[in-house]
């Protein structure tokens, strides 16, 4: 008798998000584990954005650093370099330099630079905070506005400033991150809540919060593994929008990704060990469910998308 | 069932101001409401109570026995001060109960209380390191602990195997890993093993107005494992008992009339069983 692999079949389905108006880019929408398309349906790769920041990324080791070099200083050719030089698919915009402890732009400034970068690319544009609560509730609501309709992510709600955010993601047509802090029941109650106010749960991207290989990555890959098979086996609707891992600004600030050969000789070439990191962590999130990543190497993000050539 | 009215703990600021106070009203007022709520004994829980435990403990005895005819569950880390609430209980009211032994070596000397004041006692199912995995390894270290009890002269019909509940916040698979644990502990001994819980932790970190839902509905999912005692607010599990049918018919897969009360128990034991994953708003869905 010839052998049938045994399959297993969800009940549950991860919803497709569509972002972007020009060129658009799709993901999510699978109904099995990930790359699982033998036991059902993945109608989409993984879609991998490149980070780009409004302001001059003194803190990024060199190995990332110096790829940027020549476009760093302006946020717009930047993201016009990723798109047009480098392929990028989409485009992450970290708005760094409204942190209050960095140079703590306005809103108004922050709105200026968006609108600046939506005229210079035609691909999907994810617009990040900088991950300071507070300001990011007034900074990521004139920056909806200033892009209306153009259907972008907007990111990160978290527990603290979701209200505001939320509501100017909805009322502008945007996609919403939704950030928790790695545990699985917080992350499910704030997209909870966010769906209270009204807000399409399909158009909300679940952040669990990542973390790099070494620095708690299992906790993350944990995480996410449990929040896929609630939306799968469930079918839970409030686990079931796509999960986003922002890998490249977790990655390259620890210590492998900046110790040099001569300090470490053991570890092996520095700009190897920085490419392989991002590439590794941002690979093993995939596995675990992540359908949106945020990278900075251009040599990480080919290895991870000939990675993902080889599991589809 | 026996309820163990759990409301004299350190914890709560109103008790503890008392218990420092040594003002009698308050912890009276609670001991005697529990009791007339239906609570078979009294937890005394003073915490670790490094400094004074023992007259703190023989404090709280006396003041509880001399308005409530109950027996005292002496809840405390504190050998001496178990001694000493062991000395003044009156067991004209029913036998003490020692809060607790466990796997862990520095616990084993409390052994000897029971032993020595014929006290029944808590054998609470974790180690020295790190809480169990599951009802397999809850179990074994039960058998530990029963092990020990015999070396050190208490009969097996006094010990109480406790599984430990864990917070359903951030624990949830615990919460079916205890119900099993409880069904196990009873098939390790002829009569069966005696089981207790600490049930309130179930929903520690839990927003308020659920907490009772959780409480009273995972008592009764315990109850009907077999469950013999628990440490509980006896007001809420006077409530609980008088929804025990419903919930039963809910567990038999029957409808009941009341369809908020409905999804309220489908909902609650859905999160109890992990057939969906907990949140604070799991009513609201």
């Amino acid at each position: 008798m010839a052998f049938a692999a045994p399959k297993e079949t969800f009940s549950g389905k991860v919803f497709e998000v569509i972002i972007g108006t020009d060129k658009t880019a799709v993901f999510g929408g699978e109904n099995v584990l990930s790359f699982h398309a033998f036991e059902g349906n993945v109608p989409h790769r993984p879609v991998i954005a490149y980070e780009v920041q409004d302001i001059v990324p003194d803190d990024w080791p060199e190995t990332v650093k110096k790829v940027y070099d020549s476009v760093s200083g302006d946020p717009v050719t930047w993201a016009k370099y990723c798109q047009d030089t480098l392929n990028a698919k989409a485009i992450a915009l970290r708005l760094l330099s409204t942190h209050p402890d960095r140079e703590n732009r306005s809103p108004e400034d922050a709105a200026k630079t968006v609108k600046d970068v939506l005229a210079a690319i035609n691909v999907p544009l994810i617009i990040l905070g900088s991950n300071h609560a507070e300001k990011d509730s007034s900074v990521l609501v004139a920056v909806s506005e200033a892009a209306k309709d153009k259907n972008c992510i907007i990111g990160k709600a978290q527990e603290g400033n979701y209200k505001t955010i939320a509501a100017a993601a909805m009322a502008n047509n945007h996609k919403l991150i939704a950030m928790s802090e790695l545990d699985i029941n917080l992350s499910k109650q704030l997209n909870i809540l966010i769906t209270q106010m009204g807000f399409d749960k399909e158009k909300l991207i679940t952040d669990p919060m990542c973390s790099a290989l070494g620095y708690g990555l299992e906790y993350t890959y944990s995480v996410m593994e449990r929040i896929r098979l609630a939306a799968l086996t469930q079918n839970d609707a409030t686990m079931q929008p796509p999960m986003l891992a922002d890998v490249g600004m977790y990655v390259w600030k620890i210590k492998e990704t900046q110790a040099s050969d001569a300090e470490l000789p053991l570890w092996g070439s520095l700009a190897e060990r920085g490419i392989t990191w991002e590439a590794v962590t941002a690979a093993s999130l995939l596995m675990s469910g992540a359908e949106l990543l945020i990278m900075r190497h251009p040599e990480a993000v080919k290895a991870v998308e000939k990675f993902i050539d080889e599991l589809m | 069932m026996l309820i163990i009215g759990e409301k004299l703990s350190i914890i709560a600021k109103r008790v503890r101001e008392s218990m420092m106070k040594r003002d009698k009203g308050p912890i009276q007022e609670i001991a005697t409401r529990q009791w007339k709520e239906g609570s078979g004994m009294i937890d005394a829980n003073i915490g670790p109570a490094e400094d004074g435990g023992e007259e703190l403990m023989q404090w709280m005895v006396t003041t509880i026995q001399e308005v409530v005819p109950l027996p005292i569950c002496l809840d405390t880390t504190n050998y001496n001060a178990i001694e000493a609430g062991l000395k003044v209980h009156n067991n004209e009211w029913g036998r003490p109960l020692i809060n607790s032994t466990s796997n862990d070596p520095e616990r084993f000397p409390i052994l000897e209380l029971a032993a020595k004041y014929n006290s029944q006692i808590i054998g609470l199912t974790v180690g020295k390191g790190g809480l169990p995995a599951d009802a397999e390894e809850r179990a074994a270290i039960a058998a530990e602990i029963m092990a020990r009890a015999m070396e050190y002269g208490v009969p097996l019909e006094d010990i109480y195997l406790d599984p430990l509940v864990l917070q359903i916040a951030t624990s949830q698979d615990h919460a079916v890993k205890v119900i099993d644990s409880i069904k196990m502990f009873q098939e390790m001994n002829e009569p069966p093993m005696k089981t207790v819980v600490g049930l309130s932790n179930i929903s520690n970190g839990c927003p308020k107005h659920i907490r009772p839902i959780l409480n009273k509905y995972y008592f009764i999912m315990l109850m009907n494992a077999g469950l013999t005692a628990a440490i509980a607010d006896a007001h809420e599990m006077a409530e609980a008992m008088r929804e025990k049918k419903l919930v039963d018919d809910v567990l038999a897969g029957k409808t009941i009339d009341d369809p908020q009360k409905m999804a309220e128990i489908t909902k609650t034991l859905d999160v109890i069983m992990g057939k969906t994953l907990y949140a604070h708003s799991y009513l609201e869905m």
